[in-house]
């Protein structure tokens, strides 16, 4: 029993001193139970309607909430709804003319506010529907993209953490650190086989999407690559920023844990940000897969234009910046702890001769 | 150019107190200079300062620049996902050494290390032994001018301690300024010049024979010590010091000191 009892403290005393399996042990219960309690929701309650051609004033009172209008544009034409679905500036186009019935244009890419959306626009009498993007409203095609992204995730962060935090365990990052490698040499040498292999399953799980689900590519190839490339900085910068934190490969896999179940739940992969409410929402907001799914769903398959995907890449592109600055300060901090220390230290002179 | 450093303290991030109080060293090249203290002494810290690796809070260290060192860590500093071979070539390649010279000074250190047969053995399977003696290789592999060795002989055989020795020596024979750590007295007493730590001070350093020469007073070996504050096992007996003036005599023979009782002498409050 006394053997037991120690056993017991000891384990306690362990765990406690164990922060980042104190974190997995609080942080996951308190995210799941926001998350489900608030955030996992399918039924989207607000559906942006948009009503364009000659009759538009006269079928936009037909649409009651959740369809709500907000916009009614008598000389806009069906090329003008589409460009106005690719853009996803609404989800549903209703396109009217002199002669025939209105045709609603729903955009399928969101798949359940389509899902929410079609068989309310069935209700409305004499309205075609038709589902552009994702005809068949198929969840494989909703998935893809933003798995992409996830695969990136998961082999920016853990991977990346990973083989940094082993050459930290095993004591040759201090070797590293003494060799004469500038830090931008070793930072740029870990990373960039991370980037490659990422990119490659990037590519990989793309051409598969295509080849077992028929999920097309639509869009802009160089896009979509400027896009990932950007994804990919991020998410390895995160990868970095937890090799600095974490002292042994559990640590930075738990860590990486940490991050990487918010992005699945709140990016808008599965559980769509409009179902959410803005208590919740907001966290989504932060996460650079949100931006991502938005770039990788709107190319491969609304054919997004650049300026419906601007904001979202300018974020990337701030978040890159500000995430593997960090990331590489800190690790530098590791490689040149002269560069660190020495302003701190004004009486500290060190005399090199070659 | 005589490398080390001059008045080195250290406070390392988070401790209480200093790591490292007033420590100087030189290394002059052609020698091989011993740290030798117990663990938590301030060993690896002063080595790791001379590499540049921890910066000093106060002191000024002497070292070339950082192509021209080379450092074997506590932890060995190999890569063990990599064979043997590919870390040899992954240390060339950072120090830039090539061709015809990488080639020449790999068959030298594998073979005096009698690691040549084990080229394409992934250093996480070699021995613990085997794998500090590829760190010495890759430590030693551009010729560097300050090579540090930070417990270079721990968990290594005996046999292959003797061929890590020589290599030592044969390095400091090729003109490299030596600094070793170590806890085996025996191999400090083979350094040129030695340095002794205890809580971060130095408590004892100079030219090995001088320091192992001016123990004062006389070292006596006994069955039964007469005193035991003064005395120290050794083996089967007893060494005892007497201090100078001592009046207790007759008891015991009389031993020249080695540097282990140089050390406990020192320790025990001897003075000079």
């Amino acid at each position: 029993m006394a053997a037991m009892r120690a056993m017991i403290v000891k384990e306690f005393r362990e765990l406690v001193r164990d922060r980042p399996t104190m974190a997995l042990l609080i942080v996951p219960p308190l995210v799941l139970l926001i998350v489900f309690g608030y955030a996992a929701n399918f039924t989207v309650h607000n559906i942006n309607v948009e009503v364009m051609g000659p009759a538009a004033a006269r079928v936009a009172p037909h649409f009651a909430a959740p369809l709500g209008v907000s916009r009614v544009d008598p000389g806009a034409t069906r090329a003008d709804a589409v460009a106005a679905l690719r853009k996803s500036k609404a989800d549903v186009v209703v396109v009217t003319s002199d002669s025939g019935p209105p045709v609603a244009l729903v955009d399928g890419s969101s798949l359940f506010t389509a899902q929410s959306a079609v068989p309310m626009l069935h209700q409305v009498p004499g309205l075609q529907v038709e589902v552009l993007f994702n005809p068949a409203l198929k969840t494989s095609w909703w998935m893809v993209p933003a798995l992409v992204g996830l695969i990136m995730t998961f082999i920016g962060t853990i991977v990346t953490s990973l083989g940094l935090v082993r050459e930290r365990q095993a004591g040759t990052l201090e070797q590293l650190a003494v060799m004469p490698l500038s830090p931008a040499d070793v930072i740029i040498g870990k990373i960039a086989p991370y980037f490659l292999l990422a990119a490659v399953n990037m590519v990989v799980v793309t051409a598969l999407g295509a080849l077992l689900f028929g999920v097309p590519f639509a869009g802009n190839v160089g896009m979509f690559a400027v896009g990932s490339a950007l994804f990919l900085l991020v998410v390895l910068g995160l990868g970095v920023l937890i090799s600095t934190v974490s002292q042994t490969q559990a640590q930075a896999i738990q860590s990486a844990l940490i991050l990487l179940l918010p992005q699945i739940v709140l990016s808008g992969m599965i559980f769509p940000l409009a179902a959410m409410p803005w208590g919740v929402r907001w966290i989504g907001y932060l996460l650079p897969l949100t931006y991502y799914i938005e770039i990788s769903r709107g190319v491969m398959l609304r054919d997004a234009p650049l300026n419906a995907l601007w904001l979202a890449m300018l974020v990337l592109v701030v978040m890159a910046v500000l995430v593997l600055g960090t990331a590489i300060l800190r690790f530098r901090r590791d490689l040149a702890p002269n560069v660190k220390q020495a302003k701190h230290h004004a009486a500290n002179r060190v005399t090199s001769t070659s | 150019m005589i490398y080390g450093c001059r008045d080195l303290s250290v406070k390392l991030h988070g401790a209480p107190t200093l790591a490292l109080t007033e420590v100087s060293v030189q290394v002059p090249p052609g020698a091989v200079t011993a740290v030798v203290g117990g663990d938590g002494a301030g060993k690896s810290t002063l080595l790791r300062c001379l590499v540049g690796e921890i910066v000093p809070t106060d002191g000024v260290v002497q070292r070339p620049s950082k192509a021209e060192v080379g450092y074997m860590s506590s932890s060995s500093g190999t890569w063990s996902e990599l064979t043997v071979n590919e870390n040899i070539d992954f240390v060339a390649g950072a120090y830039g050494v090539r061709g015809q010279a990488l080639s020449m000074r790999r068959r030298q250190l594998l073979r005096g290390t009698g690691l040549d047969h084990a080229g394409s053995r992934l250093a996480g399977q070699l021995s613990g032994g085997m794998r500090r003696k590829l760190g010495f290789v890759l430590a030693s592999l551009h010729r560097p001018r300050l090579l540090v060795l930070d417990e270079p002989s721990t968990g290594v055989d005996p046999v292959s301690r003797v061929e890590l020795w020589r290599l030592i020596a044969e390095a400091a024979a090729d003109g490299a300024a030596v600094v070793m750590s170590t806890t085996y007295l025996d191999e400090a007493e083979r350094a040129s010049s030695i340095l002794v730590l205890d809580r971060g001070r130095a408590v004892l350093q100079g030219a090995t024979d001088e320091v192992m020469a001016s123990v004062p007073g006389r070292i006596v070996e006994v069955e039964i010590p007469s005193d035991r504050s003064r005395a120290w096992r050794r083996g089967r007996i007893f060494h005892q010091w007497l201090p100078a003036g001592a009046t207790e005599s007759g008891r015991g023979v009389r031993v020249t000191p080695d540097l282990e009782d140089a050390i406990i002498v020192e320790m025990l409050g001897a003075g000079r």
